[in-house]
């Protein structure tokens, strides 16, 4: 069990959702509204731990008055807010960003994406066989973790965790513009010259596996990652004082990789080299 | 923060480029040489915070390197990023962002070849080819989007590195002499004053462009004699919230294209109890077809310094930035004469006309990147991020630039203050029509024998404008608001220009584009440059946009010799995802990109 700090009582407001009427307190995005009312709006650049960055825009919602479509993972809700999750117009606009973001990436291991693509309807292929895409081989330069960037879809998390929002390293951000825009180092050299700390707080935020523990990558490229065969431990880290929670990830008694809770209230996530990846010694059995 | 540098060194002259810019650095931790580090050095962090608040100068760093070298290396950056306390992960996204910036080696000068709407109607790319001949390795030829040059189409602007960085304009150009202004900028012909953009120039009947041609640019004293500062010492006899109801009774709408009401803008602005406002100026400009703010900065541009400071006045500002856009280098040299000037005469500074207001202006320079145009994508490049737009809400009036209450406005926005005071809202509001009062600058280009800058009355029908402009025969289409607006046909010549008129008419002013186009205009091409523009000019940041622009191109190189049923899916295909685009997209490019390929569609027949 995990605690949730409690805040001061905020005001509750009135909005609707579909036409049924739905209370959220102040300062609660559109998105809240909605999953407090039971819809299932998907969201991809939208981060639990995270300031929102609204730049995937497949949480699209209508909302009464507004021009264009509004991104409900970052909208607050105001009172009397009428929103409308599921008009033709914002299946529309969801469909259309799934079909263009499955014609440009690999959305092989972004977890729902296939669902989705199926629930919208969506399909990437009619853009033509020679519609562009990112087309980049992995980039492989350390022993920790490896980018896909063929698989980016430039949701910006990843920069925010190592940037202010977390880490503080500022080791990547997004170079080039529009569709040549990237994620990368400094002079887009390989991860071992750069600011790195290899905290993989990066990988415990990018929602399509463009970023992967080293383990992970090498054993799917092996055909032997099988997350239906692994178990899920949380436990506290031993290196320091500070007590991480670790969440150990298993597949045949060894450890595959180490992600952390969340909904902690002293890591949100968050760890350190030692906790993300030390873990050889555990499974050093000579 | 731990930042990290690499090994790469600065060049001596790169170290110098930076250093005049933010002086020499104060200790080893902002990159003083190691040997002469002082013992105090060892003991005591410098830099940190107060240096990362001057975070806003990357950009100028950045253009400081890239005058002086031609180009930003990694040693470059890191010295810079030392300096300001910037992340190198962080400057490099920034440096890439710009198209007028390179992190890779290349010759010092630089020759931009508009390949844009007016000048591929001009011949552009005969132009390009024929200058790409007689150059060698020394001189790098880029096609550029507008360089809003496009009355004197088809333009060149080249660009030699060094100390002091040389610029010179060739339009309309021609291969020989753009390979000249390339290869001796120093000895290139000069270019023709500012009045001659304004076919009008002279008649009694002028507001805004009364001055230009008959003021001398780099005089203050001729601007006095010619009426300047009247407005602003009316401005402090009224006190700022009177100025205010003054702008707001004018009925004044903004000229950016957006067509907000300025009074309410600077209302707002004002009220913020959050302090320091701040003031903008938008003077970007990279619209394709647009060249009147550049008119009115090289012809007239102590009315923009009079008018910033009213409008900096009645907002409760102290600081006003002037973001110009990179590839006016005319405009800036007048620019800071005239601020220079003012500043000199008590025109700005700590005490503005002996009234106790303090007020100065900022000059920024953008490096190329037509989405800086968009207000808060604006606010990210003068602080030093990318240029990428920021949702909103919150809105500008209430965090805007460092996050401060901010009034952001176009040019040509401003400088309509200025009659409003001298001649008094009423007066003004007679101006025009009952929905967009004033008189109203259009850039027209194209198949015109006048291109130029008109300046009339709002209510003004497209023919009249046309007429005035002398409209060649065989005219087939007529790009009204520029590459976000919209095309109309030449039965539809009787549209009023006027806000609410072209809304009835189902397209839009825009920022006042006329671009004419004759039959001899291959239209898909037309449309496929269209598409190519927002496609390069996407910021990347949202997917509607980024890819979407990207599959628009794709399905209209598709079409291009093709025609109805040939055509029908990827219309449909074209129209699905302009939708999206326009519904989803975090900002108005996204939102506009289709709107000129879609009128196109529906107002012309292309592809009928
Ligand atoms: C992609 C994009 C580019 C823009 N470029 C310019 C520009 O170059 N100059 C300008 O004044 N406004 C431009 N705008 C409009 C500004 O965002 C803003 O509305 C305007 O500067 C406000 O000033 P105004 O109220 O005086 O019109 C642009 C908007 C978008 C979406
Ligand atoms: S591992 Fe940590 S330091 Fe390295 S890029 Fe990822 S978030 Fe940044
Ligand atoms: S690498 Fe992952 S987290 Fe980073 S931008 Fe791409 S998809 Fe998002
Ligand atoms: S609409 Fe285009 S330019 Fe605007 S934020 Fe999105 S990607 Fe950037
Ligand atoms: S999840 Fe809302 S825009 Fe990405
Ligand atoms: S200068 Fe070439 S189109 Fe404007």
């Amino acid at each position: 069990m995990t605690m949730t700090p409690l805040g001061i009582p905020r005001r509750l407001l009135e909005c609707t959702v579909d036409g049924e009427p739905v209370r959220a307190p102040e300062g609660a995005t559109v998105l809240d509204a909605c999953r407090s009312a039971g819809k299932d709006i998907p969201t991809l650049c939208q981060g639990d731990t995270l300031r929102p960055k609204n730049a995937c825009r497949v949480c699209m919602v209508e909302v009464e008055g507004a021009r264009t479509l509004v991104p409900a993972c970052s909208r607050e809700v105001e009172p009397g807010m009428e929103v409308r999750t599921d008009t033709e117009r914002a299946r529309h606009s969801r469909r259309l960003v799934l079909e263009l973001l499955a014609s440009s990436v690999d959305l092989s291991t972004t977890p729902r994406a296939a669902e989705w693509i199926e629930d919208y309807g969506a399909e990437p292929d009619r853009f033509g066989p020679d519609a562009a895409r990112l087309g980049e081989e992995p980039r492989i330069d350390n022993e920790l973790y490896v980018r896909d960037y063929d698989k980016c879809i430039l949701c910006y998390k990843c920069v925010d965790a190592c940037g202010d929002q977390w880490q503080n390293s500022f080791a990547i951000s997004v170079v080039g513009r529009g569709f040549d825009a990237r994620i990368a180092v400094e002079h887009d050299g390989p991860l071992t010259d750069s600011a790195c700390v290899y905290c993989g707080n990066c990988i415990e935020v990018c929602p399509t596996g463009a970023l992967s523990f080293k383990s992970e990558f090498d054993m799917r490229a092996a055909g032997t990652w099988d997350e239906s065969q692994q178990t899920e431990t949380t436990t506290v880290c031993a290196y320091c004082g500070v007590g991480c929670n670790l969440t150990l990830h298993v597949q045949d008694n060894e450890i595959v990789k180490v992600t952390s809770p969340h909904d902690n209230p002293v890591t949100h996530g968050n760890l350190c080299i030692k906790g993300r990846f030390g873990y050889q010694h555990v499974q050093n059995r000579d | 923060m731990d930042l990290h540098f690499g090994d790469s060194k600065p060049t001596d002259e790169e170290r110098a480029a930076v250093d005049a810019l933010l002086g020499p650095p104060e200790s080893s931790w902002e990159g003083a040489d190691r040997d002469e580090m002082r013992a105090a050095d060892l003991r005591w962090a410098r830099g940190g915070r107060e240096a990362r608040d001057r975070r806003d100068l990357l950009l100028p760093g950045l253009h400081a390197i890239n005058d002086r070298i031609g180009w930003i290396s990694e040693g470059a950056l890191d010295y810079l990023c030392r300096r300001l306390t910037v992340p190198p992960a962080e400057a490099y996204g920034v440096a890439t962002f710009y198209a007028m910036f390179s992190v890779r080696p290349r010759p010092a000068t630089v020759l931009h070849v508009c390949t844009d709407l007016a000048c591929a109607a001009a011949g552009a790319s005969e132009l390009c080819a024929a200058v790409e001949q007689r150059t060698g390795p020394g001189i790098r030829v880029e096609r550029s989007p507008c360089l809003g040059l496009c009355e004197r189409a088809p333009a060149a602007l080249a660009i030699r590195a060094g100390d002091p960085v040389r610029t010179a304009v060739s339009a309309p150009a021609t291969a020989e002499a753009a390979v000249l202004a390339a290869s001796a900028p120093d000895s290139a012909p000069e270019e023709p004053p500012a009045a001659l953009a304004v076919p009008q120039a002279g008649s009694p009947e002028l507001t805004l462009l009364r001055r230009v041609g008959v003021v001398d640019p780099e005089s203050l004293d001729d601007y006095r004699a010619h009426g300047g500062y009247a407005a602003l010492r009316r401005a402090f006899v009224l006190g700022p919230a009177a100025v205010i109801r003054e702008v707001t009774d004018s009925g004044l709408v903004g000229r950016g294209g957006a067509a907000f009401p300025t009074g309410r803008k600077w209302q707002a602005t004002a009220a913020q109890p959050d302090r320091p406002h701040y003031l903008v100026c938008n003077a970007d400009e990279s619209e394709p077809g647009t060249f009147k703010d550049r008119v009115i900065m090289e012809g007239d541009p102590y009315a923009l310094i009079e008018a910033m400071t009213v409008a900096g006045y009645a907002t409760g500002a102290h600081r006003g930035y002037l973001y110009l856009r990179g590839e006016y280098p005319r405009a800036l040299r007048l620019l800071e004469n005239a601020i220079g000037q003012a500043r000199a005469r008590g025109l700005l500074g700590d005490d503005v006309l002996g009234q106790g207001y303090a007020f100065d202006i900022e000059i920024r320079r953008g490096a190329g990147a037509y989405i800086c145009g968009e207000e808060t994508a604006l606010f990210n490049s003068i602080e030093g991020y990318r240029g990428e737009p920021r949702s909103k809400p919150p809105f500008p009036v209430e965090k805007g630039l460092f996050g401060r209450p901010t009034a952001e406005n176009n040019v040509e926005t401003l400088v309509n203050v200025l009659p409003i005071l001298t001649m008094g809202a009423q007066a003004y509001a007679a101006i025009g029509t009952g929905g967009s009062t004033g008189p109203k600058l259009f850039c027209v280009s194209g198949s015109v024998e006048r291109p130029g800058i008109y300046e009339l009355p709002f209510g003004a029908t497209l023919g009249e404008l046309l007429e005035l402009a002398g409209v060649r025969d065989g005219l087939r289409a007529v790009l009204l608001g520029g590459a976000a607006g919209g095309f109309v046909r030449p039965d539809e010549l009787g549209i009023p220009l006027t806000f609410e008129g072209t809304r009835e008419a189902g397209t839009t002013l825009g920022s006042g584009v006329v671009m004419a186009f004759d039959d001899t205009v291959a239209l898909p091409r037309l449309l496929l440059r269209i598409a190519e523009f927002f496609r390069d000019e996407s910021c990347g940041q949202c997917v509607p946009c980024r890819v979407g622009t990207v599959r628009q191109e794709e399905a209209l190189h598709r079409i291009v010799e093709r025609t109805g049923a040939a055509a029908a899916d990827d219309i449909a295909l074209l129209r699905e995802v302009g939708r999206a685009m326009r519904d989803a997209s975090i900002c108005g490019l996204g939102q506009t990109a289709w709107n000129a390929v879609e009128s196109a569609i529906d107002r012309l027949g292309a592809y009928e």
